[in-house]
Order: structure tokens, then C-alpha cells, then sequence
């Protein structure tokens, strides 16, 4: 189904990088106890099919929205850019080094005297990287500088990716 | 105002009608059926007032003889056309039940489609056939006390039942006729049952956990779940499906032999004996501290601490269990806000007290531990099938495991990651290998690993028709669509030319469309009047939903949203639907009017939805600023 709504009407908030998680997610309990699926379990065929369209458009919606890398990409769709492809990679030869020496310090994990230090340590950096370059999104989009924003968009990626493994790598290590 | 004019009298439904609505447990030993009645939840009741049916059926050479405690009682004489226990095999290939259908004594065999079968006396039965005749013996209950025909179910399934095992559970529900409404993940059932989300109300912005703990004859589950602003998460599922409270029994009837002198090769009516007057010594040492027993020629005496030394090494397997999900979840003991006793098995005392000294709290007990996920299941159908109106209870499931494709090399790629709330709809683009390739093959994948060899096979379809072009050109984009139930249906497309294919993923474990109506048809094949009436009567009762949806649809936004033109168009339709279900007896006719009312009326729909999204938050900024 298509709608007319973009994600940011659906939640009734202006089009922008800053979103108040809190009311995002009041919203969306308002709008699931809406148009969930299971408030038309008793209707006809063509509506609960509707239904599950619709509150499967609000559930990525949301999705999208409360995420800072999907909300990033999803603001320079919007602008008729598409940021979303994994192939789109930065050409910052220094910020490159910098991820592959992360990589490094993340492959060493395992061997460190203490590898849950060693991770904490390691995900502090790459937070705070990560904080820095949500701002430096920010700033780029406010100013309308699209191709700096994609090109930031990019290194959020690799941030996130990051974190992701080395989420990953903690829950390896504990099951051990 | 113009609509009014076309509700004749008599003729209109009546929305506020009481439905009739069940929920029920459909469990590897016993299955139950309950109802809300003045806003409590109850469990159905047999002629002899049994509350609960033994989850057998025996068969005979002309079909099904008997399903419940009579069909239990062959269970010695005619093992082999007696089935019981087979909720393990549902949603099975014949791989997972080479390896463990070997504790049960059946015989399997594939049929043409690769699908497992048990051969029975009356040829070969498939297991979502078996749980069908249960499901159809609970309904059978259901009408009676209701007087009247179901109009829906809840039917519950373990946490950790995947996509195959949900379907054919989904499937048996057809079979036997009844709709089902949703199916709802037996844990959070027994959460609802004690109220749990609406405990939340109070703390809406803490979140509680909350451990359930199912010791059932046979098996052992241990959940661990999330609720947080109405959304329950399952964070963990664990157990033993080879541990159960009949393992307690065991461990007394052993200690009984053994103070009796007797070998290890006991006659099967001996050692019948000696399993009764363990179990029923069981249950009389939940209130005494010491039992006499009387047992062939021997007497003798079980004191409660004896036999805590008998179950104690049991109920331990059971707590270790629970700590590996406390870790799997990543919670530690002191973090859970509430633990729920399920399965009769938890009766005797020491399970509560063993539970309660692992967690440090007092497991919540008040209700029947063998009911209480009928019960769940029945107050979730009354809200779903409308007779209570459920503004304060959502349940917003999340998919239990992640669902991908396969790509080059015998990788998958994910499309939907696990943990995602359904339901959800998500899409990926994908393109051909070689020059002039015209067909592409899709395989659907469940499952955490990288290989997909190591993943779990949901079902695959080709795509075929792709205009030859050079490899990499074509654009093929394939869509996953999960719905509230955590099923899944997938569709392919190429996007220059448009070629279409698309599947509902009920494959390999499941029943094929075409497999369920053949099925209905034999069941029904001794009277097809009666088939015949059944199928008019669905689709009256689907056209009769129609005209309501449609009729108070228009009542609500037909000024706005449509033109006079088409507005007199769908009340045209909306009519002829009327006459039509009142006049014809082909149910195939009807069914054809109901699709031209619902392709007529989609754009319609469409609108709407897009307009009430719009006009869902509206004064929401207001309503939040003076809730402060």
C-alpha cells in the first residue's frame, strides 16, 4: 500500500534530524492501539489485510524514525538521495585508516588480558565518534549541504556496524 | 442523509451482537477450552464435567474411532493406531523426527510431497490431521455450551514454536473449521491471565519481567519475557522436552519397587500399579506429611521428606534450566518482577517452594496451573472477536527468529531480523548472475546463522519470465510481509518488466491450499450437503462483515472521501451483495460477488486509511501537554 504520509506525518512531527524519542514512542502505542491488526480481527477480509499494511508501514516508520543512522538516510530519501546502499562508501582516506585499525583492536579482543575492558573501552571511542558524527550530520543538513551529509551518512554507517559487532563479540564472550 | 435509506429494517446487522469466542490450549498431553462469561474467564467443561481432554485420538480402519479419555484408553491395547503427544511432531520434516520421534512408538513415513505421516490402520494421517480432530472436539464443546456456532479462537503455541510449526498449527485450525483470530505464544497467555498488562497501567513507563515457569507431564518451558508499555517481548526460551512431572511418578514407583523387593522386569499391569500409587501418593503428600501405603501383598509409608529426596535431583535439572535463560536473556534472578506457576506438574508443593528459593520471590499460584493458559487465551479472544472493548491491552509481538534468503555461495542474506515487532513488511532488490538468465530461484531461510545450510528451510519458489538482458541488469525486488500471527508470506518481482510470482509460506511442513481443501472435502465426503452448507455459510458470514465494514465505513467518511458518482457505485455493489446472500445457495457465487465488492471498494479503502493516519494525532501535542 502507498500512502500519502511521509514518516515524519505519520507521527505528526516536523520534518527534521531532532526527535523526542519519548513522544515517538507515546505516538506510536497511540497509533498501534489504532490500526494493530488485532482491533480488526473481527472485521472483513479487505480490512484486516489493510490493517496489517498499515501497521506494518507505522512499525518501520517507527522504526526508521527512532534510529539515528535509518532517520539520517531516510531525511536525504526524502531529498531525493539515496544513502541506504551498503556499497556507498567514504573516500576520507584518514577516517578509513582510522576503521581499520578499529577492526584491528576489535580482531584483538579475545587474546587481551581483559577482553570485557578492552571492549568497553573500545565502544566508548566509537560512541563518542559516533555522537560526533550524528552532530556533524546534523549541522551539514540543517545547511542544506546534502553532499557533505551523504558522505557523513556514510562514515555513520561504519560506526554502527561497528557497534553492532561489538555487541556481538560481548555476547560471544559471555556465553563462554 | 441519503445511506440511511438503503438499511431496510430487520435487515441491518446488528454490530453489538455477543460473539461467541474461545481460547484454546492445544497441548502435547491435554487440551482445553475456555471462555469469558460476566467478564470472568472459565474453562469448557465435557458432559462428564472433565475439564480437561486427553490429547489422543485413536483410529480405526474406517477413520477416526474416538479423540480424548476414550481414545486414551487404547493406549495399551493398539499403541500403534492410538496417536497421542503429537504437538512434537507438528511443523516437523522427516529429518527432525528421525531424530526424535524415536521416544515415540509410531511409524513414519513420507508422502509424496516429502511431508511426514504416521501409518495407521486407516492409512496414512498427517499430524496437523490429529491435532485437527482435537481442535474439532473442543469447538464440539464449545457449541454445545454455547448453543450456537464459534465464531472464533485464540489458540496458543510455545514461545519458541518457528514460522513451520506456527502455520501448521494455524493449518490443523482450518481443518477443522474454526477461525482463528491470532495465535498467541502460550507464556504471555498465562501473563494476561493474571493480569500482568494491566499491572502495567499503573507503571507505564517501568518495565516488568517476568518469568514463566510450565512443568507439564511430559515437558519442561521456561520463558522469560518483557513487557514494557504494553509491548510483551520474549527475551528467552528454554527447557527440557524430555523432563515432566511424570518423571516424579517414575522416580516413586522405582522407590517402590525397590522397598518391595521386585526386579527391574515388571509386567506391564504391575508396573501400572505401581505408577498409580506413586501418583496418587504424590498428590495426598501435598497435604499430609506422611502416606500408608497398600500395594499387592506389601504395605509401607512415604513421608514428605522422602520423597522430596526422591524429586529433589528432578526439580534441580529444571532450576538449572532456568538460570541458563536468566543468562540467555541477559537478566540476572533479582531483576524478575514476577514468576507464574503453569502445568499441573507444579501442584506439588516443592516445585513452588525449589522456584521461589531460586528467584527470591513468591511464585504467583492462584489460578488453575493447568487452566491458566486457556484462561490467558480466552480474555485475549473476547477483546479480539469485539465483545469487550480492549483500549488498554496491546500485544505487540516481535518475531522469534530472523528470516533471510539465500544468495551466492549458500549465504544468507536477512531481510527481517529477529526481535522486529510485527507485524512488518520489508523488501530487498536483487539481481541475476548470468547473461540472459530468465528465471531466478528464491529460497526463504529461518534462522541466526550465516550458512544457509545451517538455517532452517521455509519453502522455495522460482521466479520465471525475466526478459534476458546481461547479468546484473535485471532488478528483482523481493518482499517479505509478516502478519500479527508471525506468518509470512514473500512475493518476487522484476521491476523492469513486471513479472510477478509470490507465495504464502506454508511449505514444506506445512499443508498446501490445495491439500487442506481436498482434506475438508473428505472429512465432509459421507455429506456434502453438509460441506456445501458450511462453505455458504462462511461466506455469509464474510459477506455479512463486508456490508457492516462498508455500510459504516461510508456512514463515516463517504461525503468526504468519495464522489457522488462513487458513492452511488459502491451502494450499488454494497446492495447487490445484500440480495445475492440472501438468495443464492453457491456458496462459489457468492464468494465471486464478494471479491468484485471488495476490488470495487479497495480504493475506497485505501483513503481511508491514508486519511484516518492523518487524522490519528490530531490534538495529540494538546493531550500530551495536559497529561504534563
Amino acid at each position: 500500500m502507498k500512502l500519502s504520509s511521509d514518516f515524519f506525518e505519520i507521527f505528526a512531527i516536523p520534518v527534521a534530524w531532532q526527535v523526542d524519542s519519548n513522544q515517538l514512542q507515546r505516538r506510536y502505542l497511540k497509533l498501534q492501539q489504532e490500526f494493530h491488526p488485532d482491533r480488526y480481527a473481527s472485521h472483513s477480509d479487505t480490512e484486516k489485510r489493510l490493517a496489517v499494511q498499515t501497521a506494518s508501514l507505522i512499525n518501520q516508520a517507527y522504526d526508521t524514525l527512532k534510529s539515528p543512522l535509518k532517520r539520517a538516510q531516510y531525511l536525504l530519501e526524502l531529498k531525493q538521495i539515496d544513502a541506504s546502499q551498503d556499497s556507498h562508501v567514504t573516500s576520507d582516506g584518514a577516517f578509513l585508516m582510522e576503521q581499520i585499525e578499529l577492526r584491528e583492536a576489535l580482531s584483538e579482543v579475545r587474546d587481551s588480558a581483559d577482553p570485557f575492558a578492552a571492549l568497553d573501552s573500545l565502544r566508548a571511542g566509537v560512541e563518542s565518534s559516533y555522537t560526533e558524527q550524528q552532530n556533524q550530520f546534523q549541522a551539514q543538513y540543517q545547511s542544506s549541504d546534502f553532499d557533505h551529509a551523504f558522505n557523513t551518512v556514510a562514515k555513520m554507517q561504519f560506526s554502527s556496524k561497528l557497534l553492532d559487532e561489538i555487541e556481538q563479540l560481548e555476547a560471544e564472550l559471555e556465553d563462554l | 442523509m441519503a445511506l440511511l435509506q438503503i438499511s431496510e429494517p430487520g435487515q441491518s446487522p446488528q454490530p453489538h451482537q455477543r460473539k461467541h469466542a474461545v481460547g484454546i490450549d492445544l497441548g502435547t498431553t491435554n487440551s482445553l477450552v475456555a471462555t469469558v462469561r460476566s467478564g470472568m474467564a472459565e474453562v469448557l467443561a465435557d458432559e462428564q464435567g472433565r475439564d480437561l481432554l486427553p490429547s489422543v485420538v485413536h483410529y480405526i480402519k474406517e477413520g477416526v474411532s474416538c479423540v480424548g479419555h476414550e481414545a486414551a484408553e487404547h493406549n495399551i491395547s493398539d499403541p500403534l493406531n492410538t496417536l497421542a503427544s503429537v504437538k512434537r511432531l507438528m511443523g516437523r520434516g522427516l529429518a527432525d523426527i528421525k531424530t526424535f520421534g524415536s521416544q515415540l512408538p509410531y511409524e513414519f513415513a513420507a508422502d509424496d510431497g516429502g511431508m511426514p505421516k504416521i501409518k495407521t490402520v486407516s492409512g496414512m494421517v498427517s499430524p496437523i490431521q490429529v491435532s485437527a480432530e482435537i481442535l474439532r472436539k473442543l469447538a464440539g464443546r464449545a457449541e454445545i455450551a454455547f448453543g450456537g456456532a464459534l465464531d472464533g479462537a485464540v489458540i496458543t503455541v510455545p514461545a519458541y514454536f518457528d514460522e513451520a510449526q506456527r502455520q501448521a498449527t494455524k493449518d490443523a485450525a482450518t481443518l477443522a473449521g474454526i477461525k482463528v483470530l491470532r495465535l498467541l505464544n502460550e507464556p504471555t497467555a498465562a501473563a494476561i491471565a493474571y493480569g500482568l498488562d494491566e499491572a502495567d497501567q499503573d507503571a507505564k513507563d517501568q518495565e516488568r519481567i517476568i518469568a514463566i515457569y510450565d512443568l507439564g507431564g511430559g515437558t519442561f518451558d521456561i520463558s522469560i519475557l518483557r513487557l514494557s508499555k504494553g509491548v510483551f517481548e520474549v527475551l528467552a526460551t528454554g527447557g527440557d522436552s524430555a523432563l515432566g512431572g511424570d518423571d516424579f511418578d517414575h522416580a516413586i514407583a522405582d522407590w517402590l519397587r525397590q522397598q518391595m523387593g521386585l526386579g527391574e522386569d515388571l509386567n506391564p499391569i504391575e508396573q501400572r500399579i505401581l505408577l498409580e500409587t506413586a501418583k496418587s501418593a504424590k498428590e495426598e503428600l501435598t497435604e499430609s506429611e506422611q502416606v500408608e501405603l497398600e500395594v499387592l501383598d506389601w504395605q509401607g509409608a512415604l513421608t514428605r521428606d522422602l520423597m522430596h529426596s526422591l524429586i529433589d535431583g528432578l526439580i534441580d535439572k529444571t532450576l538449572r534450566a532456568c538460570k541458563k535463560s536468566l543468562r540467555d536473556a541477559g537478566v540476572d534472578q533479582s531483576q524478575i518482577n514476577d514468576v507464574i506457576l503453569v502445568g499441573g506438574s507444579t501442584r506439588t508443593p516443592r516445585v513452588g517452594e525449589k522456584v521461589a528459593g531460586l528467584f527470591g520471590i513468591e511464585p504467583l499460584c492462584s489460578l488453575d496451573p493447568d487452566q491458566v493458559v486457556a484462561m490467558g487465551a480466552a480474555l485475549q479472544a473476547e477483546v479480539l472477536i469485539g465483545n469487550k472493548s480492549g483500549d488498554d491491552m496491546l500485544l505487540l509481538d516481535v518475531i522469534p527468529l530472523s528470516l533471510g534468503i539465500e544468495t551466492m555461495g549458500g549465504l544468507i542474506e536477512k531481510i527481517i531480523h529477529r526481535n522486529t515487532t510485527i507485524p512488518v513488511a520489508k523488501a530487498q532488490e536483487f539481481t541475476t548472475f548470468k547473461d540472459g538468465q530468465t528465471a531466478m530461484a528464491i529460497h526463504i531461510l529461518q534462522g541466526e546463522r550465516e550458512l544457509a545450510s545451517d538455517c532452517r528451510s521455509l519453502a522455495r519458489f522460482e521466479l520465471r519470465g525475466i526478459p534476458p538482458m546481461v547479468a546484473g541488469a535485471a532488478k528483482i525486488r523481493v518482499a517479505y510481509q509478516v502478519d500479527a500471527d508471525g506468518l509470512l508470506s514473500v512475493s518476487a518481482r522484476e521491476l523492469t518488466s513486471n513479472v510477478e510470482s509470490r507465495i504464502e509460506v506454508k511449505p514444506s511442513y506445512g499443508l498446501g491450499e490445495d491439500e487442506i481443501t481436498s482434506m475438508l472435502q473428505d472429512s465432509f465426503s459421507h455429506a456434502r450437503d453438509d460441506m456445501q452448507a458450511r462453505a455458504l455459510r462462511e461466506q455469509q458470514v464474510e459477506a455479512d462483515r463486508m456490508v457492516e465494514d462498508l455500510l459504516a465505513a461510508i456512514y463515516k467518511d463517504g461525503e468526504a472521501l468519495l464522489d457522488k458518482e462513487e458513492q452511488r457505485c459502491l451502494q450499488v455493489a454494497i446492495q447487490e451483495l445484500r440480495e445475492l446472500r440472501e438468495s443464492t445457495t453457491e456458496h462459489r457465487v457468492l464468494a465471486r460477488q464478494i471479491e468484485s465488492v471488495a476490488k470495487a471498494s479497495e480504493e475506497f479503502a485505501a483513503r481511508r486509511m491514508d486519511a484516518s493516519i492523518k487524522t490519528a494525532l490530531a490534538g495529540q501535542s494538546l493531550d500530551e501537554i495536559e497529561k504534563g
